[in-house]
């Protein structure tokens, strides 16, 4: 989501190599290259002010640091001020020991808070938390619908409002049963409603008068432009927001309104949305984000995704592997595999660091497909032959390629593809991650 | 109808006005300065950065120190972005096939509603295509748009293949003689291959259904949207030839002004502009109307 506005910020930061020390002139063409990023990703004009503002003063006030060039004390001031922005730590949602904890979507329509709530109560769910989603939307039509066709395939409870009832009935009501049943958390879909319709944004502070949600959640479109902020700023000022979702986080959009939403808010972002099934809501760490921004990656949530869609055991052994110096084409399987059960290749590769602004490297434009033919290929072969890569000779190839429906050419070519990657394997302690980065790039085109 | 673009533009206007308003009436001595105010306040409306540039680069000498000179030039500059209205032609075909594309939540199934209570409401008959076959209760919500307006359904189960709902949907209005087929997509992600892919495959087999449809493609555009709306208009024209927009809750605080931009860029004209909830809130789109109440 942010790759492009990295690229900018790097390039604006070469144009600094090679200078003795950062000066009034030198700093002009990066901050304006940083200004135009951030006002291409959908930054509020006077967010952006401020930011630059802060990073100006800081980077002509500062000694450069003995260790640093004056490009990487530049990243780091941006970096840092980044930081101050997005605000610090993750943010966990409060409930009170007591159940049921309640929660509240609100936002804007079409901004994706049914299929939020959805997520939300497979999430609780997964955590042992039972579940009461509430449809109280009554204006959209077939809304209650799709919460209960949301409610059955995560497996929550879905409330059944009452003929007639309004917002605030409904609500008043689920809750009461909730506590009669037992259920941990109830989760309030509210109507999509504009922060200029005064008797919606009344009924909002109603349901909040009635229920005392102690979360109060904004979803917030990552592909919002400069209005984001009045929105969000509205509805903080009608129900008492605890915090954001940042929603379809995985298009193209920078989703630079996040940091607008953060600078006039002060909220903190609880979760991001990234993609329509289920399980696609992963939390956000702001301190991760501004590694993102700068190029350096999203590491640590590509690291967690790995953690807990990767076989620990099989993990364990690709390390002890890994340590032997031994990398066969039974372990090409299987990482490829695991990398595949991940999700969607564009979204893990958008999370290595540098991948943004390597040449050429479009991680939408690894083809799925393609991957799925190597699999076969590597499916085609025998045990032994996995274990021995020596001994494929030309009518194994054969035999292979026939098996997997493709051309000998083609098993070559993954054959070819393998040794590269075995040979950064094994020198990966030293280049560390280098070698990944250029190995993952290749292994799709 | 004038009117209702006016209302839903008034925020808009309002928000603007107060800070043109400065811009307008004094002429200033550093026209550089005046330059950038007028840079951030069509940033503010979300209009695309490079538009911005474009437009500010060629307003003429004279008129950039500010003054009721500079906003003439500014609104013919703007005005001068838009498309042309195509030409009136003949009676249109019947069916009439229309489809709608866009990225999630942007109100599709909604604008459907309205158009076909407007259409019906005309006296004409048609149906309405759910081929939206993804999203959990879409059909629910496009049937009941076809009972409140009064135009037919055709639906199969969640998950059939959007593609064949289509098809049946042209193939009935044939059968029939109906008037219009509105067909509604699934929202998708410009950026996700496959599902655009999808698309590309539903106005494929379209086609087969009757040759030349669909004969409208309509991008649906919200109107929060900020820059990132230009790689929307992108992707979906790369896919399919879209011939329009619609641009949706322009009654907000929301400005859309990227969509001056796409316009600019991609020759889509708006043809539609979603101002409400209510089924005449949505008008057809008054470049003048537009313009003049973005700086008015």
């Amino acid at each position: 989501m942010f790759e492009r506005l990295t690229d900018r910020i790097q390039g604006a930061i070469r144009g600094l190599r090679g200078q003795g020390k950062i000066t009034e002139g030198n700093i002009q063409e990066g901050l304006r290259s940083v200004r135009l990023a951030l006002l291409e990703a959908d930054v509020h004009v006077s967010v952006v002010r401020d930011f630059l503002e802060g990073v100006k003063t800081r980077a002509l006030g500062e000694e450069v640091l003995q260790s640093l060039s004056p490009d990487q004390h530049f990243i780091k001031i941006l970096y840092d001020e980044l930081q101050r922005v997005l605000g610090e730590g993750s943010a966990r949602l409060k409930f009170p020991d007591m159940p049921p904890g309640i929660l509240m979507l609100v936002g804007l329509q079409g901004s994706g808070k049914t299929t939020t709530a959805g997520k939300l109560a497979r999430h609780f769910l997964a955590d042992g938390h039972p579940c009461l989603l509430v449809p109280a939307d009554v204006y959209r039509p077939a809304a209650r619908q799709q919460l209960e066709t949301v409610g059955k395939a995560v497996g929550a409870q879905v409330f059944q409002p009452e003929p007639g009832d309004g917002p605030v009935a409904i609500c008043k009501k689920a809750v009461a049963e909730a506590k009669r049943k037992g259920s941990h958390r109830v989760i309030i879909d509210t109507a999509g409603r504009l922060n200029i319709d005064e008797v919606l944004m009344e009924e909002l502070a109603q349901i909040v008068r009635a229920v005392a949600p102690h979360e109060s959640l904004y979803v917030a479109d990552a592909m919002a432009g400069q209005s984001a902020m009045a929105t969000v700023k509205a509805f903080h000022e009608k129900v008492d927001l605890t915090g954001v979702i940042l929603s379809k986080a995985d298009g193209d959009a920078r989703g630079g309104a996040i940091l607008s939403v953060k600078a006039v808010t002060g909220l903190p972002v609880k979760f991001v949305g990234v993609g329509e099934k289920y399980d696609a809501l992963e939390a956000f760490y702001p301190d991760r984000m501004a590694s993102r921004i700068l190029g350096m990656g999203d590491v640590l949530s590509l690291i967690e995704k790995a953690q807990s869609t990767v076989d620990a055991k099989e993990a364990e052994e690709m390390a002890r592997r890994l340590k032997r110096a031994e990398f066969t084409l039974e372990d090409f399987r299987s990482q490829l595999r695991q990398m595949r059960k991940m999700g969607p290749l564009e979204q893990v590769l958008g999370m290595i660091p540098g991948l943004g602004a390597m040449r050429g490297v479009d991680p939408s434009q690894i083809d799925e497909r393609r991957l799925k033919r190597v699999e076969a290929i590597l499916d085609s072969m025998t045990a032994y032959e996995r274990e021995h890569h020596q001994v494929i000779n030309g009518s194994r190839r054969k035999r292979i390629a026939l098996g997997a429906g493709v051309a000998v050419s083609e098993v070559n070519q993954v054959l070819k593809q393998y040794l590269t990657m075995r040979k950064m394997m094994l020198q990966f302690k030293k280049t560390g991650l280098k070698g990944m980065r250029r190995m993952l790039g290749g292994v799709g085109r | 109808m004038i009117g209702k673009i006016r209302l839903g533009l008034k925020k808009t206007r309002e928000a603007l006005t107060d800070r043109l308003a400065g811009l307008f009436s004094r002429p200033s001595e550093q026209g550089e300065a005046t330059l950038e105010e007028l840079e951030e306040v069509l940033l503010t409306a979300d209009v695309g950065i490079e538009t911005i540039h474009r437009l500010l680069d060629r307003l003429p000498k004279e008129s950039r120190s500010g003054g009721s000179g500079l906003k003439e030039a500014l609104r013919q500059r703007m005005l001068g972005l838009y498309p042309p209205p195509p030409p009136k032609e003949g009676p249109p075909p019947k069916p009439w096939v229309q489809l709608f594309v866009g990225v999630n939540g942007v109100g599709k199934t909604t604008t459907i509603g309205k158009l076909a209570a407007q259409r019906v409401s005309a006296g004409q008959r048609g149906v309405l295509a759910a081929a939206d076959t993804f999203r959990a209760a879409a059909v629910e919500q496009l049937e009941i748009w076809s009972k409140r307006s009064g135009s037919e359904l055709v639906r199969q189960k969640e998950g059939a293949d959007p593609a064949a709902v289509a098809f049946d949907a042209v193939q009935r209005a044939v059968a029939k003689g109906l008037d219009f087929v509105l067909i509604d997509t699934a929202g998708r992600l410009h950026v996700k291959h496959n599902l655009m892919e999808e698309l590309a495959k539903v106005h494929r087999v379209v086609g087969r259904a009757l040759p030349g449809c669909p004969h409208q493609v309509s991008l649906v555009l919200d109107a929060t949207t900020g820059q990132n709306g230009l790689s929307q208009a992108r992707q979906f024209t790369a896919r399919v030839p879209v011939s329009d927009l619609v641009l949706t809750k322009l009654d907000g605080t929301a400005k859309g002004g990227i969509a001056l931009s796409i316009a600019a860029e991609l020759g889509l004209p708006i043809r539609y502009v979603g101002v409400g909830e209510k089924v005449d809130d949505l008008v057809p789109f008054d470049a003048q109307e537009y313009v003049a109440g973005l700086l008015a």
